[in-house]
């Protein structure tokens, strides 16, 4: 599946905008990623290892905390996964 | 959701208007009746910087009747990339005497009301409570809670829109069927993890693209014509121009727009996001990290002090304008420390001091003793040392 990446979070993922991975669930596809980058692991993860609230999972364009089976949801080499960070800026 | 009053008693269009909004009347979905809801509509526009430029002159173009703003800032020669309300002889003006110029120009009949403050939980609820719909366009998180909390009690609409480099988001929050802004970020990030524009940078004509977005949902939902981004987060990437939507859930356990709400009036929201209140004890000490004023770092310069400036901006930022520093760019500082000597006293700058403060701690958690944190960067040494030296 493909995850993309945004923005303010492409620094810490080597300036990729998008990353293919081969894993078969969110929270596998969030282990390869973190895995190859492990800066991004205390931006997506609380100490618990729960995904930060100011952090939106989308697989394709639903939201991962309200799928039935969340982060263990299976995926396919044609899902994706939009990381949707918080962001403020307007003037 | 917004209630404009019964076409009975909304007010008529005078033989001037009928001319000036002969493009909206021939629109079905406009027409007379709606040209006259847009008139006796009341729209907040928070904020009258990137976001709030496009969509100040493009409600009150449409003839939105009463358009207030809420600002507080004066126009900087820095703004004007994006902020087209205001031009180039407004530099120093306050945004809001500069902006309702405009606007009255463009359309006299409208009444624009200013409201020259900061929104605060204190005076929120007070400013909101006479508008129909909010539109969010601040730079901040703590504003953005407050915005978006103080529509949900109000149970006004909160049109939002933000932006950070070439991407924007926007959506409708807090109508009564929809999710609120809480719903989608119930936390704001840790302080310092999202730069602001200041800090990041934004492409200028981004906060057109997502003001014009914001403006084009007001406008829907004061005419109740077609669907609003309700329930759904638009993603705009400018770089790629690629549009894409996420759907957006209300949150069964919101705190605020929940059926068992905890959140029942404004809070701190300087304090929910993590800003600790100035004291002064706080400002000479920031996480750790001493702080200098420009005044303070001139004298002891002057008076010969053995100083190491460490300037962790971009080459291209030291181009336009350097103290003299040694350059090592913020992202390169890990690699470089034997560059900076530990037995020195070591005073970090950058543009404003967000970047600095960062790298400030980031030296004292790598055991340099004395490390010290140029309060308000290159912009304050400009504004409080040196007036030659560029500002950007």
């Amino acid at each position: 599946m493909t995850i993309f990446i945004p923005t303010p979070l492409r620094a810490l993922a080597g300036g990729s905008k998008a990353l293919e991975v081969s894993a078969t669930t969110v929270a596998g596809a969030l282990d390869e990623l973190t895995a190859a980058y492990p800066d991004l692991k205390k931006h997506l993860f609380n100490e618990q290892g729960k995904v930060r609230l100011f952090v939106n999972l989308y697989l394709n364009d639903e939201d991962v905390r309200y799928l039935p089976q969340k982060e263990d949801s299976p995926v396919t080499a044609t899902d994706t996964l939009s990381i949707i960070p918080s962001i403020a800026g307007g003037l | 959701m917004t209630t404009i009053a019964d076409p009975v008693s909304l007010p008529e269009l005078t033989t001037d208007e009928l001319a000036r909004y002969s493009r909206h009347l021939i629109l079905p979905e406009v027409g007379e009746e709606g040209q006259r809801k847009l008139k006796a509509a009341k729209v907040l526009c928070v904020g009258t910087g990137g976001l709030g430029s496009p969509l100040a002159l493009y409600l009150v173009a449409a003839g939105v009747g009463t358009l207030g703003l809420v600002d507080f800032d004066v126009v900087d020669a820095s703004n004007l990339q994006r902020q087209i309300i205001h031009s180039t002889a407004d530099i120093g003006r306050k945004k809001l005497d500069s902006a309702a110029e405009k606007l009255n120009a463009l359309n006299p009949a409208m009444n624009i009301v200013k409201h020259e403050t900061m929104l605060t939980s204190a005076n929120a609820l007070d400013i909101l409570k006479d508008y129909d719909i909010v539109a969010d366009g601040t730079d901040n998180f703590p504003t953005r809670y407050l915005v978006n909390d103080a529509c949900v009690l109000l149970r006004k609409p909160n049109v939002y829109g933000s932006i950070f480099r070439f991407e924007g988001q926007a959506s409708v929050f807090a109508t009564e069927q929809g999710p609120c802004y809480r719903c989608l970020y119930p936390e704001p990030p840790p302080l310092g993890l999202v730069p602001s524009c200041a800090e990041g940078g934004v492409l200028g004509i981004l906060p057109g693209l997502v003001g014009v977005i914001q403006a084009t949902e007001v406008i829907k939902l004061i005419l109740g014509a077609g669907e609003p981004l309700i329930g759904r987060l638009l993603l705009v990437d400018s770089l790629a121009m690629r549009f894409r939507e996420l759907k957006l859930r209300k949150n069964p356990e919101c705190p605020v727009c929940g059926p068992n709400p905890t959140l029942t009036k404004l809070i701190d929201y300087e304090q929910f996001c993590g800003i600790a209140p100035a004291s002064k004890e706080e400002i000479k000490v920031k996480n750790g990290v001493a702080q200098i004023t420009p005044v303070e770092l001139k004298r002891r310069i002057d008076a010969g002090e053995d100083v190491f400036i460490l300037d962790v901006r971009e080459p291209f930022e030291y181009q336009i304008a350097n103290i003299g520093g040694k350059l090592i760019p913020q992202n390169d500082v890990p690699q470089r420390l034997a560059e900076i000597d530990r037995d020195r006293e070591i005073i970090v700058h950058c543009k404003s001091g967000g970047r600095s403060q960062r790298i400030a701690e980031f030296l004292v958690q790598n055991g340099y003793p004395r490390v010290i944190n140029l309060a308000g960067g290159i912009l304050a040494w400009s504004d409080q040392v040196d007036p030659k030296l560029p500002k950007y």
